[in-house]
């Protein structure tokens, strides 16, 4: 009887992959935040931060002009020819095509939200034929959401067949698992979210921690429990599975802490566009003017950088 | 969950490497040092009768850092009439009074944070992050701490008066100079106490810095009486007749050679010794979080804490795990500059205690243990030790008995909680343990079964200014924090 339980399930799942401790992965990511990065190295992070941000605009107002804007700004963030181009632009589906018309031949990609982002309540079936038709219309890469109510009643096996399912629709198209980490609430269930998704996934492939869409998005804390689970993945297994934080990243400062967590804990394998992500639209702009500033000493004012993703 | 796919199963390594080398972030406050010091009595600084003096250097780049006064017993005797003279006033002041002082003394403190916090690094050798974050701060808290106390002394022992002692010899060790400074003059003067103090002959700077700050907050003179220098002006402090009380932190065996000389006299004592504390952890625990608390039990300030966590008992299920993680995770340590803001490990204090931890390693080696030191480029100059860890230790290696004092972890395992709590407890000390588990009950039985002073569940050298701190055994007695701190600065009537 009780071995079968949803309950039951949750338990085995916690004690094959283990549990997190919330005061100690808070207390381990402050350390984090009290590194000081200077002169070279933080205009070595800063470019390396604006090379991995997937440049986004998810809202119901966007357009293929909004559209066109945001691709010539993955493309050429800053006069400056120095900066890198950013690693991808993040659309809806309906804006994949326009999205790869202008990026093409650039190396910048096109990654499209799909499986009825961000709530992912509809059918398999719907969900995988907008993963399909996000794919065909050029998409490179595919941001997926986890069946959040699957998992918190306990139904693993689902949430998984539904992430395999995805990655079969995919072809091609690298994959980024959204777990949605505020409804998951606990660290334990977002680190049994990571494995439950990293078994199914190919090496390549990313998980990534939110929509944006929900009140709290990546922290350095969920960002540490999810990286974590990938170096604990990769050394049992040899898999190298990308991450992706998403939302809330505002600001220089911030993805450079986040770079040194992944700098301490996955080590320099990891320091690329290839493993890890930002998803962010303002936090372009706050790297482009720190690096302005490491270059001449001072800040330069806002409308001195073109703005072509406000909000998120 | 699906089965593990094909991949280069076990091999898979991670790369901590120099792709993104940080560049120096020197800490750059002034910490306003004197070229020399003299001693602090009667509130005011003088030279010594003894004439002499001693050089402090800074142990990252063996430098000069200043000349400091070397007390004689003629000094420490002058120490002594001064405090025996401020008692009348000091102990007669409403504690509000009393109280008023102290609070200003740590708001001058604080005001003065960053210039302290550099001076301690410099002094001592411990990384600017933690006089910063730690040391600095939470010398504040205690004289923030005590201060509140001086009040409320009605309220200390619910039914009996309190009363001061009168005069207190306190001698203090060099790893938390300032902050065991700190430990020791609060809650002796919010109780109404005076105090002459010796502080170690390696780090008397932020000692004789913190007497600027007593001046500048008023304290009447005598109340707090600074005497430098090395042993034997430590042995004329604790042996003088006109102590009420001593007070001692530091090594079992000066603690022990004390109690024989104050055999048979009526002096008060408290004694704050060595340890050689216990870091269980067992197979249910959230491993990662506990690597992260092993470390910061051996690593802070190089290790240099008598409640470090210097015996890791790991269960055996998990010890592989543990020992694999534990190895990344010191990879990525930094040694080096202690002034530098990104410095994780500092340099040893002293040429002498560097010389102690070399040769208690070589002791390791030769009976057997395996050594395992992350690859890291130390300063040519200066005493530093690069993070060690010891595995197939057993009970009987010296570096499983002896108080290392270093950033040096012995690693051994166990396969029942009364096997953890047996070995834990089979050493002469008992200042501190640590339990890692999920199971709330198990906690709660081996804090009562650990003969230590304080057990740490899920974390580890927490401290707080209301947590009575202190040994069983030969790790000391009497507590310092807290209530009971305050009471072994008082006679109960």
């Amino acid at each position: 009887m009780l071995p079968r339980s949803p309950h039951a399930a949750h338990a085995r799942l916690l004690d094959e992959v283990g549990g997190v401790d919330q005061v100690g992965i808070e207390e381990r990511v402050a350390k984090f935040t009290t590194r000081s990065i200077k002169k070279a190295a933080k205009v070595w992070g800063l470019n390396l931060a604006v090379s991995m941000t997937d440049l986004t605009t998810l809202e119901g107002k966007d357009t293929p002009g909004k559209i066109e804007s945001l691709c010539r700004k993955a493309i050429s963030p800053h006069d400056d020819l120095v900066v890198p181009k950013v690693a991808a632009v993040c659309v809806y589906p309906s804006m994949v095509r326009a999205a790869k018309s202008h990026v093409a031949g650039t190396g910048v990609k096109v990654a499209s939200v799909a499986t009825a982002f961000p709530s992912g309540q509809t059918h398999l079936r719907t969900r995988l034929a907008e993963v399909r038709g996000a794919v065909s219309d050029g998409a490179d890469e595919v941001d997926m959401v986890i069946n959040r109510g699957a998992f918190l009643a306990g139904e693993f096996t689902r949430v998984q067949d539904e992430i395999s399912s995805v990655v079969e629709a995919c072809g091609a198209a690298a994959l980024k698992v959204i777990l949605e980490v505020s409804e998951l609430e606990t660290f334990d269930n977002i680190r049994a979210a990571s494995f439950l998704a990293m078994g199914v996934l190919r090496p390549g492939d990313f998980i990534k921690t939110s929509t944006g869409k929900t009140t709290l998005n990546a922290t350095l804390g969920n960002n540490q429990v999810m990286i974590e689970a990938i170096r604990d993945f990769y050394l049992d297994t040899g898999i190298a599975i990308g991450m992706k934080p998403a939302g809330g990243i505002k600001t220089a400062k911030q993805s450079l802490q986040f770079l040194i967590a992944v700098k301490e804990t996955l080590g320099d394998a990891w320091l690329t566009n290839k493993r890890y992500r930002f998803g962010a639209s303002s936090l372009l702009n706050d790297l482009l003017r720190q690096l302005e500033k490491e270059k001449t000493g001072a800040y330069q004012a806002p409308y001195y950088f073109s703005e072509a993703a406000e909000s998120y | 969950m699906a089965a593990p796919r094909k991949g280069s199963q076990g091999r898979a390594g991670l790369i901590f490497g120099d792709l993104w080398e940080f560049d120096p972030a020197p800490e750059t406050a002034d910490p306003k040092l004197k070229a020399r010091y003299d001693l602090f009595i009667n509130g005011e600084f003088v030279r010594p009768r003894s004439g002499k003096t001693f050089d402090s250097i800074n142990p990252a780049n063996e430098q000069k850092l200043a000349e400091i006064a070397l007390a004689g017993a003629a000094d420490v005797d002058r120490a002594y009439q001064a405090a025996t003279k401020a008692f009348k006033g000091w102990s007669a002041l409403p504690g509000r009074e009393r109280g008023k002082y102290i609070f200003r003394i740590a708001r001058l403190l604080q005001d003065r944070a960053r210039e302290f916090a550099v001076a301690e690094t410099m002094d001592g050798g411990k990384p600017i992050k933690e006089s910063r974050d730690f040391d600095v701060p939470m010398a504040a808290a205690h004289f923030f701490y005590h201060a509140g106390w001086a009040d409320k002394l009605a309220y200390v022992a619910p039914g009996r008066g309190v009363a001061p002692l009168g005069v207190v010899g306190q001698v203090i060790p060099w790893n938390f100079p300032l902050l065991m400074l700190a430990w020791k003059l609060a809650p002796a003067l919010a109780m109404g106490n005076c105090v002459v103090l010796k502080p170690a002959e390696t780090t008397s700077v932020t000692a004789l810095k913190l007497a600027e700050i007593l001046q500048d907050a008023g304290l009447p003179p005598g109340v707090v009486n600074l005497v430098t220098g090395a042993g034997e002006t430590g042995a004329a402090v604790m042996g003088h007749p006109a102590a009420a009380k001593v007070a001692f932190t530091g090594s079992t065996e000066v603690g022990k050679r004390i109690m024989r000389q104050l055999a048979g006299t009526d002096r008060r004592m408290t004694m704050e010794l060595g340890g050689k504390a216990a870091n269980i952890v067992f197979d249910d625990a959230p491993i990662d979080q506990a690597v992260e608390g092993i470390v910061n039990g051996i690593f802070f300030n190089q290790g240099h804490v008598c409640c470090a966590g210097s015996r890791l008992l790991v269960h055996e299920p998990v010890a592989e795990r543990v020992i694999a993680k534990l190895k990344n995770r010191i990879r990525v340590l930094r040694v080096g500059d202690p002034l530098d803001k990104n410095t994780d490990l500092g340099a040893i204090n002293s040429r002498e205690q560097l010389s102690r931890i070399t040769r208690l390693v070589a002791s390791g080696v030769r009976e057997g243990a395996v050594k395992y030191q992350p690859p890291c480029m130390l300063p040519k100059k200066g005493f530093y030790f690069p993070p060690t860890l010891f595995t197939h230790v057993t009970q009987s290696h010296r570096i499983a008995r002896e108080e290392i004092f270093g950033p040096v972890l012995s690693i051994l395992t166990f396969r029942t909680v009364d096997e953890a709590i047996e070995k834990a407890n089979n050493t002469p000390y008992g200042l501190s343990a640590g339990v890692w588990t999920d199971k709330g009950s198990r906690i709660l039985r081996m804090s009562t079964e650990l003969k230590a002073g304080v057990v740490w569940a899920n974390t580890f050298n927490r401290f707080d200014p209301s947590s009575p701190f202190g040994g069983y055994k030969e790790s000391g007695f009497g507590r310092e924090g807290g209530r009971q701190g305050l009471l072994d600065y008082a006679r109960l009537a």
